[in-house]
């Protein structure tokens, strides 16, 4: 094993919950109060990971396989992803399609979970969840078929490369549009502000916390962990779309890219601060624009 | 038998499917001199359509491992013709499933379908079955039109039987009616398709059709191939036949109608497609069109099904889209000169027939035992069913995940077969438009997920919602071990797809026509990382889940009766969980548009409001929106024509006589009765 794929992995395993101390310290330090420490996630998780399990007798085994699927696919898709300069550890000319339905998979499992406590707030947060992200797929896919035309690769380590060189010189409209849909995705599906309000406090109005509700514990550790890393991936695919990551060479690059990762987080902070959540029927129209961008950034380059 | 071509003996594969299918078509027959409640009649049907299937599998195999395209000839019953059967790898890969799925549905509906439970309908229903079997292996075996043809109506006939299985009731005997009209549609379709092959090659039925045939009658035998074949695929503006149709049927009937009979339909349009010479482009874009629309509006629609048998049989419209879609990759690949897209495009066509038969099959089954235990196909009356039905669950889970195209399972590899043609025509310069469809399937696949999640939360998960729900027991073995198999199958596609990729390159060079020279799917496609990547989600889950299983089953064994947290609701009830409906309708009421669901809004009003209640239908748009009125108007039309109808003999002797004098006069020319008259 090289040292860039035990990066790799390490940053993987370890950064998620950076992200979300961020977004939060972020948060806090705009609303004038001082916030928890930006290590407190991992706090928080280490603490759910020594408590006890309460099952509601309602539930299956796929309840406990959930949060499961949703860390393991989440960290998975990571693999297909490059770091900085760092190229990705597994690339092969499709693999984006195997991104895109991995997470699929986690959503699966995450909303059957939901409907499995047989809790009307939880069966209201996987439909909303499931409700939305039918829009985010093709706007993610348009964001891909964009980058493969930028690049001429097939694989996501070649397509996330589009914006090497001159790109942002050149093809300026194109990355722009793409990088404005990619972020749209990344707040939707992270559920993030303007789409969903992960400190709101009423059931009515949630999406990811509600459907999560019924697990505690260890279940509720890989939950989070889960969704911090899924914030991770689509971070860095973001990151890929702004910046050129790779002009940098080796381990400073890749710290680079690391600063980069919690500049964005850092700006999902802001964006928290300064917005309001949408009303939830708004949120397609959101997604769809976001589809439009990134639909026409493909058409910007299908000449 | 009067031998095979050029005097060779048939080849094995060949008699081996003509054995099986011959066996299975006899399968009903002595079940018909049973008694009605004799259990023998059933048991021998199931062993004969069982060894037929058997013998039939291995011919299949063994006519994709290298068939060489024999022919055998059989007499025909009408003098001076002879029927032809043939096998190559199309056949081949067209007739495994009709065997394995034949062959799993008989012994399903053994129990399913028992003579005791059903003792008026079972032997007609096991006649149908075997027939149905066997006719479909017939339809990929025909080598000349009319052997096509007499094996398409068996088919369209048995089918109609086996819909209406249970004629007592009305909204059965409908479907069947319906689906009767579009199959003879479908049949005078393929008459002139037939006669307009004969035109040119002077032979029926898929013959070649070279490039120098004028352009428009190659575009005739292309639309009449696509519309016909179309209707019977169920492709989407053509479809209004199939929910009824295959919600009306016995849920192993159904398994076999939405699993194999719907890709005969496909089988004629590859085939048709692979004969016509130098196809223009236009032909791959209206493919590429039609199998979007089927997709995305097919998974709309079963969204807004609450009846677990019309939602799959709409999902059985989506698959086909995909297919569709595979198909159109491969034909524009062929007019573009691409011999990557053929591949890649007739990779992803095939290899989604058999996925869908698999996953469409076993989803039947398991909806099937569903309605076996609870007596009712209504979504919104279910719920909890996995505590009854574990073993029935956890297979409509695999099925589920393998419809949806997530790894591991099989439905992935097709769809990214599928996704890597249109993403490598839309990187080529010149042609961006073909990668269209790419997220069209994206949102597709999004959807499918809610309407899995829909199916699998609201039936089999939370608590139940009516006491038939409460009541739900497992199927016995032989109802699971079918559905078994099927899930087996399903997850070794799914982890290792290089198995079958000999048999679709085979498939996709004969296919092509020799356009694929030295063309390898592994070189195209990543099959290595597929099975990597499966194995490794497998893996990382079962060693991740094998660290939390331990402390939740402490947590289960210290608290067994603990309650869902209800938000600080204490009298919660089955009844406050979300229903089918409510989970859907976040996403149908987007296409309100196009569901056009019918809701019965109750008036709520005072302070003690009566008790009320709230329903909704979402029907067939095509079908009520646009077929009905049309029909509705030309039977409006039609009456004006009743005045000439007076049931008087003498009018219709002189209409007689008015219509002999006519055509004699259109035979003489004009200018002979001029000269005859003024000659004289």
């Amino acid at each position: 094993m090289s040292a860039s794929l035990v990066s790799h992995l390490a940053l993987l395993a370890l950064l998620p919950p950076l992200l979300l101390g961020v977004i939060t310290k972020t948060k806090a330090v705009l609303a004038g109060r001082r916030g928890p420490s930006v290590w407190q996630p991992y706090y928080d998780i280490h603490k759910l990971f020594r408590k006890e399990v309460a099952l509601s007798a309602t539930t299956t085994w796929i309840f406990v396989l959930a949060p499961v699927v949703g860390l393991v696919t989440a960290l998975l898709a990571g693999l297909l992803v490059p770091l900085g300069p760092f190229e990705a550890p597994v690339a092969f000319a499709g693999d984006f399609v195997l991104f895109a339905y991995l997470l699929a998979l986690g959503r699966f499992f995450t909303a059957s979970a939901g409907l499995d406590t047989g809790s009307p707030f939880e069966g209201m947060g996987a439909a909303r969840e499931l409700g939305f992200s039918w829009l985010t797929e093709p706007a993610l896919f348009f964001a891909f078929l964009a980058l493969a035309r930028l690049s001429g690769s097939l694989s996501l380590d070649g397509m996330l490369r589009a914006s090497e060189g001159g790109a942002w010189l050149l093809r300026t409209a194109p990355l722009v549009l793409i990088a404005a849909g990619v972020l749209v995705v990344l707040l939707a599906e992270c559920s993030r502000i303007p789409v969903d309000d992960p400190n709101t406090h009423l059931e009515l109005t949630m999406i990811h916390e509600v459907m999560v509700l019924d697990h505690s514990g260890p279940l509720l550790g890989l939950v989070e962990y889960g969704a911090a890393a899924k914030l991770l991936v689509l971070e860095i695919l973001l990151l890929h779309v702004i910046a050129p990551t790779a002009q940098v060479h080796g381990w400073p690059g890749l710290a680079l890219f690391v600063v980069g990762l919690l500049a964005i987080a850092a700006g999902i902070g802001v964006i928290e601060s300064v917005m309001a959540r949408l009303r939830l029927l708004h949120v397609p129209t959101l997604l769809i624009a976001a589809v439009l961008s990134c639909g026409f950034a493909f058409l910007l380059l299908s000449r | 038998m009067t031998g095979g071509e050029g005097g060779s003996a048939p080849s094995p594969a060949l008699l081996l499917l003509v054995g099986g299918s011959v066996l299975a078509a006899a399968s009903g027959v002595p079940g018909l001199f049973l008694g009605w409640r004799s259990a023998w009649g059933a048991r021998i049907a199931v062993g004969m359509v069982v060894v037929g299937s058997l013998s039939g599998l291995a011919g299949g195999l063994l006519a994709i491992a290298g068939a060489r395209g024999d022919v055998l000839f059989l007499a025909a019953p009408v003098p001076g013709m002879e029927m032809r059967f043939g096998v190559d790898v199309l056949t081949g890969i067209f007739v495994l499933p009709v065997f394995l799925v034949g062959g799993l549905g008989s012994i399903y509906g053994a129990r399913y379908w028992s003579p005791r439970e059903h003792p008026r309908n079972g032997r007609r229903l096991r006649l149908c079955y075997g027939l149905l079997v066997a006719s479909l292996a017939w339809i990929t075996l025909a080598r000349d039109g009319i052997v096509f043809l007499v094996a398409w109506e068996v088919m369209a006939l048995t089918n109609f039987f086996l819909i209406t299985t249970e004629d007592e009731d009305p909204t059965v005997r409908g479907a069947g009616w319906l689906y009767l009209l579009y199959s003879h549609v479908t049949i005078l379709g393929l008459f002139a398709l037939f006669l307009l092959e004969r035109q040119i090659g002077g032979d029926f039925a898929f013959r070649g059709v070279p490039a120098d045939v004028p352009y428009a009658l190659r575009t005739a035998i292309f639309v009449l191939a696509l519309v016909t074949f179309g209707i019977k695929a169920g492709a989407m503006p053509l479809h209004s036949w199939l929910p009824a149709a295959h919600a009306s049927a016995p849920s192993h009937v159904s398994a076999l109608m939405s699993g194999v009979v719907i890709k005969m339909g496909i089988y004629g349009l590859v085939r048709t497609c692979g004969v016509l010479a130098s196809p223009p482009l236009g032909w791959g874009i209206s493919l590429l069109a039609i199998g979007s629309l089927s997709a995305f509006l097919g998974v709309v629609f079963a969204l807004g099904q609450h009846d677990i048998k019309r939602l799959l049989a709409y999902h059985s419209i989506e698959n086909i889209g995909i297919i569709l879609l595979g198909l159109g990759v491969a034909m524009v690949g062929r007019s573009l000169g691409r011999p990557e897209w053929v591949m890649l495009g007739m990779a992803g066509c095939l290899l989604h027939v058999w996925n869908h038969a698999l996953f469409k099959a076993l989803l039947f089954f398991g909806a099937g035992s569903v309605v076996h235990a609870t007596g009712t196909r209504d979504l919104e009356r279910m719920g909890g069913l996995a505590r009854g039905m574990p073993a029935t669950a956890t297979l409509f889970l695999v099925g589920s995940l393998a419809i949806c195209g997530l790894p591991p399972f099989n439905g992935f590899v097709s769809e990214l077969f599928v996704y890597l043609g249109l993403v490598r025509a839309g990187v080529t310069p010149g042609s961006a438009w073909a990668a269209l469809p790419a997220p069209v399937l994206a949102a597709t696949g999004a959807l499918a997920v809610a309407c899995f999640v829909k199916v699998l939360g609201v039936v089999f998960l939370g608590t139940a919602r009516s006491s038939e729900a409460k009541a739900g027991h497992e199927s016995p073995p032989s109802m699971l071990v079918p559905m078994a198999v099927l899930g087996v199958a399903c997850a070794v596609l799914g982890v290792a797809p290089g198995l079958v990729a000999p048999a679709l390159e085979r498939a996709a060079e004969a296919w092509s026509g020799g356009l694929l020279p030295g063309q390898s799917l592994a070189a195209l496609a990543p099959l290595r990382w597929v099975s990597i990547a499966a194995l490794t989600l497998v893996v990382a889950v079962m060693a991740l889940g094998a660290a939390v299983i331990p402390v939740c089953l402490r947590a289960r064994r210290r608290q067994p009766s603990l309650p869902t947290w209800g938000c600080g609701y204490a009298a919660s009830s089955p009844r406050v969980q979300y229903t089918a409906s409510s989970f859907a309708q976040i996403i149908t009421s987007r296409f309100a548009w196009a569901l056009r669901t019918r809701t019965h809004t109750p008036l709520i009003e005072g302070f003690f409001p009566a008790s009320s209640s709230f329903r909704s239908a979402t029907g067939d748009s095509v079908l009520d929106r646009f077929l009905l009125p049309a029909a509705r108007r030309l039977k409006g039309t039609a009456t004006r024509a009743r005045v000439y109808h007076q049931g008087d003999l003498q009018q219709y002797v002189l209409y007689i006589v008015a219509a002999v004098i006519l055509l004699l006069l259109s035979n003489v020319r004009l200018e002979w009765v001029v000269t005859q008259l003024c000659g004289r």
